[in-house]
């Protein structure tokens, strides 16, 4: 009964967040909605006894993450208007499949009732906060029939990997000019990226 | 869990958070008597016996104060910044030990009730992320002023808080590597009886200062700049930018900043008392004294060893001239990161020979 309120509260307060982000005018309220969402997700966490992961999240997340983006939001300053004529213009028609695709999927785990596609089948793993298990848990490389030394390892790579492919995106995207018709190939200001 | 265990909570709870508040306004008096002692001046001496009330007197008059609003504010987070400079400051005291746990049949059961807010057994990450959120109030409150002293302050602090949270963190590795907890409790504990050093038993306390003692060093002056204190105070800097991130700000709101700035000053005392000084551990003569006593006097004794931190942070602020910008960058980058690195380094090498032997033997 405590979870379900606590998840009711803390998944408004995430969704508020996220929507935060994306609507706000101002970066800075954007920061600040990501930072509630980060704490709703910590607060998630707790619910599930992963301490570790609820402090760390906090650390890492609302402490140095979005402290690093408010600086860079101060120095470059947010009064300058925004050009906001889109660069990629097939992203919109994208994110609608996406979504269309997500909703489809939702509604059919929903349907037909086939949970064990996202919890895995058998015991729950019991997450408990030492930071040995952790580690364990995560990254130490056993036999391959020892399938609880590795457990996690592959979505921790896999998260990594996703993580070197945001980075590349936003470095991409920071770069990314359109060609226009009158200039010629041989552009004088190659910009910075090159 | 029952009812009592929450009511017992709840309890804690008001009881941290009322004493924090009476900490604040003795607080600010000793400094003020204390920076008036050390500059040949008298003091506050009007408000109560040698002007202890003073404080009282300066919160009553701040909350009716005029609440002065300028026209360029982001109202909404000029009005968030000094409730998110407060909530923070109060939550990280929470799971600081200040008292020994105590045994009271309540309910016909038997509890050990600690005499903390929270046991939590990350405690001390939860210390550095509240730390870490706590950055928020100064940055939130020097931008949505819409004006440039206080944007300046904010920069300031941002730049502040990240240089010296990392040599705030790696000064505490130590102390966990040492003790093998997280847990505020269990540090406290692994510091009672006497030092041993080499199998000989030295007639010192077990204090981890003693053994650690460039960890301390180098935690207490990064607690220092953490808490915006002189001669770290560039974030107010009154000579430079006017006040900084709080130029803007009057009455209650101000108020809020100024309470949550002490609160953590005596928090940041409190986690130097629990880390390195044996936190509320001291000699309690029970049997000898009544039970009451025996159970009051640990708290007795934390609160001692916390106010000679509280006169060093007040001594710091009369004596030492405010550095210079490239200094503090030049103190935090180039001075303690590098080391409490190699400070780390030592130690674990030190531990693990002392669990596994030389690598050659």
């Amino acid at each position: 009964m405590v979870e379900l309120v606590i998840f009711a509260l803390m998944g408004a307060v995430a969704l508020a967040g996220a929507i935060g982000v994306v609507r706000a005018r101002n970066p800075v309220y954007g920061a600040m909605g990501l930072m509630a969402t980060l704490f709703a997700l910590a607060v998630f966490y707790v619910v599930h006894l992963a301490h570790f992961v609820a402090v760390v999240q906090v650390i890492v997340y609302a402490g140095a993450v979005i402290t690093l983006f408010l600086f860079v939001i101060m120095f470059v300053g947010v009064d300058r208007a925004e050009d906001l004529t889109e660069k990629l213009p097939v992203q919109r028609p994208v994110a609608l499949i996406v979504l269309v695709g997500v909703v489809v999927l939702a509604g059919a785990l929903v349907v037909t009732g086939r949970f064990d596609w996202v919890i895995a089948s058998g015991e729950p793993p019991v997450v408990r906060g030492t930071i040995e298990e952790i580690g364990e848990n995560l990254i130490s490389v056993g036999p391959p029939s020892d399938r609880q030394a590795s457990r996690w390892l592959l979505p921790f790579e896999a998260t990594s990997l996703l993580l070197i492919v945001a980075a590349v995106g936003a470095i991409a995207l920071a770069f990314y000019r359109p060609r226009r018709k009158d200039e010629s190939p041989a552009d004088p200001d190659p910009g910075p990226g090159s | 869990m029952d009812w009592i265990d929450v009511g017992l909570v709840a309890l804690r709870v008001v009881v941290i958070f009322g004493l924090l508040q009476v900490v604040t306004i003795l607080l600010i008096w000793f400094e003020r008597k204390v920076v008036a002692d050390m500059q040949n001046r008298i003091g506050p001496d009007r408000a109560g016996p040698w002007g202890i009330l003073q404080t009282v007197a300066d919160g009553l008059k701040l909350f009716f104060k005029e609440q002065v609003t300028p026209r360029k504010v982001e109202f909404g987070l000029y009005l968030a910044a000094p409730m998110l400079a407060a909530v923070p400051a109060f939550l990280m005291f929470m799971v600081v030990p200040f008292g020994r746990p105590v045994r009271i049949n309540l309910g016909g059961e038997d509890r050990l009730i600690p005499i903390q807010g929270a046991d939590l057994n990350v405690g001390l990450l939860y210390v550095l992320a509240m730390s870490s959120v706590a950055v928020y109030a100064v940055v939130l409150a020097g931008w949505s002023s819409g004006s440039k002293y206080p944007l300046l302050g904010g920069v300031r602090a941002t730049a502040q808080a990240i240089s010296y949270e990392a040599a705030m963190g790696l000064s505490l590795v130590p102390v966990v590597l040492f003790t093998g907890s997280l847990r505020l409790s269990e540090i406290v504990a692994s510091q009672s009886g006497s030092l041993t050093f080499f199998g000989q038993v030295l007639s010192l306390p077990a204090w981890n200062v003693f053994v650690l003692a460039p960890s301390f060093l180098i935690f207490f002056i990064a607690a220092v700049a953490e808490t915006n204190r002189a001669p770290f105070d560039l974030v107010e800097a009154e000579q430079e930018i006017v006040g900084g991130f709080h130029t803007e700000y009057s009455g209650l709101r101000f108020a809020l900043f100024f309470l949550a700035e002490y609160i953590n000053i005596f928090t940041m005392s409190g986690l130097a008392v629990t880390l390195f000084l044996g936190g509320w551990s001291g000699p309690t003569w029970d049997g000898t004294l009544p039970l009451v006593v025996s159970a009051v006097l640990p708290t007795v004794w934390f609160l001692l060893k916390v106010t000679v931190f509280l006169f060093m942070y007040v001594w710091l602020r009369a004596t030492l001239p405010r550095l210079r910008y490239d200094q503090l960058m030049t103190l935090g980058w180039k001075r303690l990161i590098p080391a409490s690195l190699v400070w780390l380094f030592f130690i674990g090498g030190a531990m693990a020979v002392r669990q596994f032997g030389l690598p050659w033997g």
